[in-house]
């Protein structure tokens, strides 16, 4: 079959069918997937340049109409957006979304007896640069309570959604916080059974890149799945 | 060493990132071919709507070549979030046949991606037609999809000549999803 992206190392991406993730029980498709070709369809994909942002995305503090600035210990996070082959994802759209600092997001769906913050969306968007480089600034999301099973609760995370270069890179993933204690319970993070690649979800914290007085930094990188140089044939 | 990052699910609160106006019309007058609207709904293993999910499709223009920014009133790439009944639909131009890796055409189809709650992974697909069923039993990727199963990947129209394509993800009629 011919195959332009190496095939999905074991562990690395969770499968649909996790019983532990109690949403998954009537989603997740029971049959197998369907191995394909990478055809143009796969390796062609749609580009979103900055003209797709409007203003203010990258700063998630100070929302558009907001009065105030948001609530919360200010955090920048940054980071490179490359392939597995190490090449630089250049003028990728990086969509994000996330719960306020007390663990509520702005969301009619979001029952949780929380508090609104009157100056956070929790929206935001970026377009990487020449070397897949981006940034933010936001603050920390709370922990929050889900009815996945008694006392569950939701580790710390933003919700990031990526354009690579083709549509068989497309990921949509949560970026996760470092000696977060719930983030062994979570079903969703536990999902990826490679002790390493889930290690990948944890930011790193930043004090160097840290801005003195006014907000600390967590390195997040992201790794999307790169073409092969030549197309091969993958006798599977 | 591996080092790509996972995937994790969407989760139900999408809307909040993911608002894109007007996503839904890929094609925003006829300058690529006369436009058509393509809707259908999305169901779990019990039949039940599902009502917090998002689509994303990708596509060939009427030639069939790929556009990967906007090409006068054509953009190839749309997104639309199910409403409470679980439906969907996007306004778009019927793709042309795209030459498949071997040198032969693949049948007219648009990529599709399901996003949601629960699913931990994206889910592709693809909508062929059934007016092109005489090009279905030559198209490369048809060909890897067990015969029975191959109506899952077939829009039908309806009597206003939308194109109705119904995602299940479970149950006697799952939609084929593909490992990419």
């Amino acid at each position: 079959m011919i195959r332009a992206f190496a095939p999905l190392p074991a562990g690395v991406y969770p499968p649909n069918a996790t019983g532990a993730y109690r949403s998954s029980a009537k989603r997740a498709p029971q049959a197998p997937l369907v191995a394909i070709p990478h055809t143009l369809s796969e390796i062609s994909g749609p580009r979103f340049g900055r003209e797709a942002l409007r203003a203010g995305l990258h700063d998630l503090t100070r929302p558009a109409g907001a009065t105030g600035e948001a609530l919360g210990q200010r955090i920048m996070v940054y980071g490179r957006v490359s392939d597995e082959r190490g090449r630089p994802e250049r003028d990728a759209l990086l969509e994000l979304w996330q719960a306020n600092a007390a663990g509520r997001y702005r969301h009619a769906g979001d029952h949780h007896d929380a508090p609104l913050d009157p100056n956070f969306t929790g929206a935001g968007a970026v377009v990487t640069d020449a070397e897949g480089c981006y940034q933010f600034l936001t603050i920390e999301p709370g922990i929050y309570p889900w009815g996945n099973h008694y006392n569950a609760w939701r580790p710390k995370h933003i919700h990031f959604s990526l354009f690579g270069s083709a549509w068989a890179t497309r990921l949509v993933t949560q970026m996760y916080f470092p000696g977060d204690p719930t983030l062994p319970l979570d079903p969703i993070f536990m999902s990826v059974a490679d002790p390493q690649a889930r290690a990948r979800l944890v930011a790193h914290f930043d004090l160097q890149r840290s801005s003195a007085d006014y907000a600390l930094a967590y390195r997040f990188d992201i790794v999307l799945r790169g073409a092969l140089e030549t197309v091969g044939e993958d006798h599977r | 060493m591996n080092t790509l990052t996972p995937t994790q699910t969407v989760g139900p609160y999408f809307s909040i990132g993911l608002a894109w106006p007007d996503a839904w019309r890929v094609a925003v007058d006829d300058s690529g071919g006369p436009r058509f609207t393509l809707r259908g709904q999305l169901r779990d293993g019990d039949g039940v709507p599902v009502s917090d999910a998002v689509l994303e499709i990708w596509q060939a223009d009427s030639a069939g070549c790929y556009h990967a920014s906007r090409v006068d009133g054509f953009r190839g790439a749309g997104r639309c979030a199910v409403d409470e009944r679980g439906c969907f639909r996007f306004e778009t131009v019927k793709p042309g046949a795209v030459v498949a890796p071997d040198g032969s055409l693949q049948a007219p189809h648009i990529n599709v991606l399901v996003m949601a709650r629960g699913l931990l992974q994206q889910l592709y697909t693809r909508v062929y037609f059934a007016a092109d069923a005489h090009l279905h039993n030559s198209d490369m990727v048809l060909a890897c999809v067990p015969v029975a199963r191959r109506a899952t990947l077939t829009a039908v129209a309806n009597a206003s000549n939308e194109q109705v394509f119904d995602i299940h993800l479970q149950g006697a009629h799952e939609t084929v999803f593909f490992e990419l």
